[in-house]
Parts: structure tokens; sequence; C-alpha cells
């Protein structure tokens, strides 16, 4: 009996000792990971960093107020007016498809035909 | 430990005699052997435990307080593999109001010479020398060749320069990492941004600090390790800005101005959407100190928070605010207006003829030196100067920039009657610009004192009365007069009902007294008049307006353009839709009692 447990007990602590081996080196191993992803996580947070500066930096509004004189011709860009504010009334929205219905129904008789050019 | 004899021959005996059995008395001792042997077994046995659970104790109570401290501690911050270092590097990014950045950090690497491993001195220097036109070869070689075992050769490289100096193969140049603080829009926001220079240097590492404006007032929040992730946001809008500045700078190259500076600020919570300074540098390539001459010919001069100056006019609204206040009198009470008023060997008059008697209205819609004078004469030195002082005129201003700590307005030493006239109508007391906008921003949004602000997210609480809303009422249909059919009526923008009031002030000249012909030009406005959400101030030094038969150099005709341009930019892009102005009501006349 007694022999069987001192067997038992130098099994287990064998066995014990190879998991705390293991474990160790994959404890290591799980750092030294660790440590990789943080240093790679640094690089590409500089990386964010210098893309977020550098956007900012094509964006500076003297850059683009010049981009935006340069290509006048095909962009047309002008700062922003006061006349450019809008009132939702003044959009012509598509007619109802009854008053459009309606519309084509409307049987128009005596058309005036008008040409000419158009002066101020 | 003496041991019991099992059979102690004494009671052996005693008992034969009595014919007693002494086994028992051998059996009983026995017993109690036994007994005592056990005692002292579970004594031990039970100390083991004891042993055993404090081991067992200790063991749980390590493994569950390192789970607590992985559970409860930050994670360790990812970092680049140059850092580590014991100077502090991190530094908060700065970004405008809707989150544009104005400020950031950029790796970039510094350069040294340990001379000792040099192998090539004198060809290392020539080709330093080529790479970098500033150096020269012979200083160079001097240095490497001296007895000095370090030396630092340039703060900051590029990439590329990185590259070229890597390409001359010298062992003994070597690169440190370092932070360098970046402006990636240039010159935009210069005064407000100040700039930064490098403080604790290491190889691996310098400390950047800030040297000026918000840098240098943010500094403890900007450097700190703990926020370095969270950006500090500003109230600047960086659009806004760009378009003030730009306005700024034709209006100023169009008038001849020395300088500019112009202030927008949120009527209601003091918060400053745009403050430009001309002429201005940029924050990357920061200019020194000028060491000789006026510390205003500087780029590095903020006229906007750091300039104090007479502002002329503007302040006549001071006056008609405190008088309407008090009850001395009311929009539409007369006014003697007829000059010159002699005081002493003073002499008090207005710019243009004027009638002899006017409406409260008309001598700040007319602007009338004289006519303000006998108001701030009705009011008196010593309540004008309370008045001031509660609006903030006599302080420096809490604004977020080191600057305007610097900058303490100038007042008189002794208020006398005569300090109140000239102060009523501007001269006599200097304030900066920012003062000027604080101030009206009380003035028109219903007399709340606002504290001018350049931290967005800051709850502010509300500052206190000043005046009350129906002289703040009364003041605004004023000011909107003043361009309608005075001295402004080149700011009407349509759309916006401009409201201003301008300021024409001799320069002080460096002989004392003042000068001639040069002016500071001033143009406080509100838009939109009937319910003020902005507050804008346009200060020129010395303009002149050529394009007439003679030189105009009267705020009209300079700041007062440059202002309502300004506002025709600005205000879409600060989303406000131009409106028709609501009109006054017949027979509804705000007075105040």
């Amino acid at each position: 009996m007694r022999v069987l447990f001192f067997i038992v007990a130098t099994l287990a602590v064998m066995a014990l000792g190879n998991w705390a081996y293991v474990e160790n080196y994959k404890t290591q191993r799980t750092l030294d990971e660790v440590e990789h992803l943080q240093r790679e996580i640094g690089q590409i947070r500089e990386q964010l960093g210098v893309l977020r500066a550098e956007w900012a930096y094509l964006n500076r509004p003297d850059r683009l107020r010049d981009l935006a004189e340069i290509n006048f011709d095909r962009l047309g860009l002008l700062p922003l007016a006061p006349e450019q504010f809008g009132s939702v009334t003044a959009i012509a929205y598509p007619l109802s498809p009854s008053a459009q219905m309606l519309l084509d129904d409307l049987d128009m008789t005596d058309l005036v035909d008008v040409r000419g050019e158009v002066t101020e | 430990m003496t041991r019991v004899p099992l059979r102690p021959l004494a009671r052996i005996l005693e008992a034969r005699a009595k014919g007693e059995n002494p086994d028992l008395i051998e059996a009983e001792n026995l017993r109690q052997r036994h007994e005592e042997m056990a005692d002292r077994t579970r004594a031990r046995a039970e100390g083991r435990l004891l042993v055993i659970a404090v081991l067992f104790l200790c063991a749980f109570a390590a493994v569950g307080v390192r789970m607590g401290v992985i559970s409860a501690s930050e994670p360790v911050e990812p970092r680049a593999a140059t850092a580590g270092a014991p100077i502090a590097t991190a530094r908060a990014d700065i970004v405008d109001r809707q989150g544009r950045l104005l400020a950031t950090n950029l790796v970039t690497h510094s350069l040294y010479a340990q001379t000792r491993d040099m192998v090539d001195p004198a060809r290392a220097a020539r080709e330093l020398a080529m790479i970098f036109p500033d150096l020269d070869a012979q200083e160079l070689h001097a240095d490497f060749t001296s007895n000095r075992k370090f030396l630092w050769i340039r703060k900051t490289l590029s990439p590329e320069q990185q590259q070229a100096v890597f390409d001359i193969g010298e062992p003994g140049l070597l690169f440190g990492p370092r932070e360098m603080r970046l402006y990636p829009n240039g010159a935009v926001a210069a005064h407000v941004l100040g700039g930064t220079r490098f403080g604790d240097e290491g190889v691996n590492a310098a400390q950047v600090v800030g040297v000026a404006g918000v840098e240098m007032a943010f500094e403890e929040r900007l450097s700190d390790p703990g926020q370095s992730d969270a950006p500090l946001a500003l109230t600047i809008d960086l659009t806004v800005q760009a378009a003030v500045e730009r306005v700024l700078a034709g209006g100023m190259q169009i008038m001849n101005a020395q300088g500019a500076a112009a202030i927008l600020m949120d009527a209601q919570t003091g918060e400053i959407v745009a403050l430009a300074s001309l002429p201005d540098f940029d924050p990357n390539n920061r200019p020194s100190p000028l060491t000789k001459g006026q510390p205003a010919d500087s780029p590095l001069f903020n006229r906007a928070v750091q300039g104090v100056y007479e502002l002329g006019s503007t302040f006549k609204i001071f006056a008609a605010a405190q008088a309407l206040e008090l009850g001395l009198v009311n929009p539409n009470t007369l006014i003697d207006t007829k000059g010159p008023i002699h005081w002493g060997r003073f002499r008090i008059r207005d710019m243009h003829r004027m009638d002899p008697i006017m409406t409260m209205t008309d001598v700040i819609v007319e602007s009338s030196n004289v006519g303000t004078a006998r108001v701030a004469q009705m009011i008196g030195a010593d309540r004008q100067k309370a008045f001031l002082t509660r609006l903030g005129f006599t302080e420096t201003l809490p604004v977020e920039l080191v600057e305007a700590r610097r900058a303490k307005p100038l007042v008189p030493e002794r208020w006398s009657e005569l300090s109140a006239m000239t102060v009523s109508y501007g001269h006599g007391l200097s304030v900066s610009p920012l003062h000027l906008a604080s101030a009206y921003a009380a003035m028109v949004n219903g007399g709340i004192k606002v504290t001018p602000t350049l931290q967005r997210g800051t709850d502010v609480a509300p500052g206190p009365r000043v005046i009350s809303p129906e002289t703040s009422a009364i003041l605004r249909k004023m000011l909107r007069q003043v361009v309608v059919r005075g001295t402004a009526s080149y700011g009407e923008v349509a759309g916006y009902a401009v409201g201003g009031k301008t300021g024409s002030a001799d320069k002080p000249s460096a002989t004392g007294g003042y000068e001639d012909d040069s002016v500071i030009a001033t143009f406080a406005s509100i838009f939109p008049a009937h319910d003020p959400k902005y507050v804008l101030v346009v200060t020129l030094d010395d303009g002149v307006d050529t394009s007439g038969p003679e030189p105009r150099r009267t705020a009209g005709y300079t700041a007062v353009p440059i202002g309502a341009e300004m506002i025709r930019r600005v205000a879409p892009l600060l989303g406000l839709k131009p409106e028709i102005e609501p009109g006054s009501a017949p027979g509804v006349t705000l007075t105040s009692n």
C-alpha cells in the first residue's frame, strides 16, 4: 500500500514538474508574443499618426484654396456665399403620379408656337 | 522530561502490603503515559496543519492578489520600439472644434556624432556640409577633431536627409529618435497654437515643451501621459479661421496696414471661433524673438490678445449702456453736442461738423465725442470706473493663451472727470481687442458677462449680469443703426443684419503725445443684430484707404469694409442662413425707465 502511494506520489510530482515546465515556456512564449504585438501596435499607431498628419497636411486650407484656384476651369469652385442658401420650397418636386396623369390627359388646343431669342 | 516509572517501588510495596494488585498501578501509569503522548502528538499535528494552512493561504492569497492586479491594472501601453525612455515624450494632439488636426507629433530622428568612433572626420564633415547647406565643413571638421566626445548636429531630420547621412557610412554619426511637433496647417492659427521647442534632450528621446499660445497654456494637460490619447479640442474652427486670415491679409494689403487683428467670438458662450493676428509666422519654424526694437514689430506679437490699444469710439457704446442702465437717458434723450468742450488746457471736439443737439441714438450713430463726453459727465468717474471694471477692462483676461497674461490694460492713474470724459470715447484706457470683443458680447447677448475661452467642452457657468436685457435690446438697435445710417455704412451685409461701432484712435507716438496721420482703426460688430450669434472685432494698425481722391484713415473706410467682407465669407461657413431682418413692430418701443 505504502509503496503504491510512494510510486503514485513520485509520478504525480514528475507530471506536475513537466506541466510546470511546459506552462512556464508557454507563458514566456506568450509574453514574447504580447511584446511583439505591442511593438507592432506601436508601429502601426505611429504609421497612423503619420497618415493622419499627412491627411491634415494635404487638406490644409491654404492648399485646398490654391488647388481650387488652379482647377477653376474644371471645377468652378468658389467660396461659400450667402446666396447659396436655398429654401426647400424653392425646389421643384416631381408631380404626384395622379397629377402627372391629369397633365398628360389634358387636351391642349390652340397651341401657340413661340420662337426667337430671349433678350434681357 | 522526567520519565515517571511505571512500577514505583514505594507504591508497589504499599499495595502488596495491603494485598492489592500492583499491576493496576502499572496499568494506570501506562494509561497516563499514553495520554500524554497522544496529547503531544495531537499538538504537533495541529501545529503542522496550521503551518500548511498558512502556506496554502499565502499561496491562494498570492494567486488572488495577482489576479486582482491583472484585472484591475491598465493594460500595458503598446509603444514603439524607441520608447521607454525616462523622458516623457507623449504629447496630446490639438484639434479644432470639428476634430480637424491642428497639431500632432511625428517621429523623426536627430543626428549626433561620437567623435571617438569617427573613421574619416574630414570626409564626414565635407559630406554633411553637402547635405545640409547651412553647415560649414571647416567648422564641423574642427568640432570633430577637437577633444569633444559628443556633438549634436541636427535636431530633426527628414527621411531623405537621414538616408543621405546614412549613405556616408561614417560609424561615428548616429541617429537618435525624436518626437517632433507638427502643425500641418502651416501658418493658419499660428498665434493661437504658439509653438514648441525641445526641452530635456537625451540621445534616445527629447521632451517637447510649449513656448507660446495654447501649447504653453495647456502644457500640463498636453504633456500628461494619462491624457496623451485624448486630443485637446479647441473652440477654433479651422475653415473659419483660414477664411478670416485670408480676408484679413487681403484687407491689410489693400489698406497698407502695418498689422491687423480679428476676433470672432460666440456672443453667448465666449467661445473664440477664430482669432487672427497679422503678420503671422509658421509655428513649425518659429522665428526667434526680436532682440531689439519694439516687440510689436515681431510676427510673434499677437495683436488680438497681447497688444493693448486705445480703441477709440468703439467705447462709446459702454457710456451709452451705462447711462441707459442708470436711467439717465433713453434712446431719444437730447444730448448737447455743441463743441468743443474746454477742460483746462484740454479740448474735446468732434471729427466732423454735427448738429448742436442730438438724440442719444444719434450720438452713437454719428459717433460724437462731445455728446459722449457729456454723457460721461452725467455718469461720473467713479460709476464709470466701477462699470468698466465689471466688464473686465482693468484686468488681464483669463483666456487660455500665455500672451493674454502679459497684456494688462493701461488704465488712467487717476480716474478724474477728464479721464471719464476721454475714456468714454476710448482714449486714456488701453485694452486688447479681445477685451473689447468680450465686452461687446456682454452688451448684446442680453447683458450677461462672458469669459473668452479657447477650450471646447468646458461647462462655463453663466457670468454675472452686467446690464439688463432691455438695455441690451436698445444697444443692439443702436449698433444696427450705426451700420444702417451711421459711420459704419460700408458694413452692411445683405441678409445678416450687421450691427457695429467704428473706432479710429490716433496712435500714441514713441515720443509721447499722438501721431498725426497714424490711427488704430477698429470695427466691433455683431451679427445678426436682432439676435446676435457672433461678435467680430477687426483692428487695423495704421491702415489707409487710398482709393479716393485723398487718403482716408477712419475705421469706416478701412476696418469696416474688411469686417463686412469677413462676415460675408464666414457667416455661411458658420451655418448662418441669410434672413430678412424682422422689422420693428410699429408703436412698440422698448425704453428703460
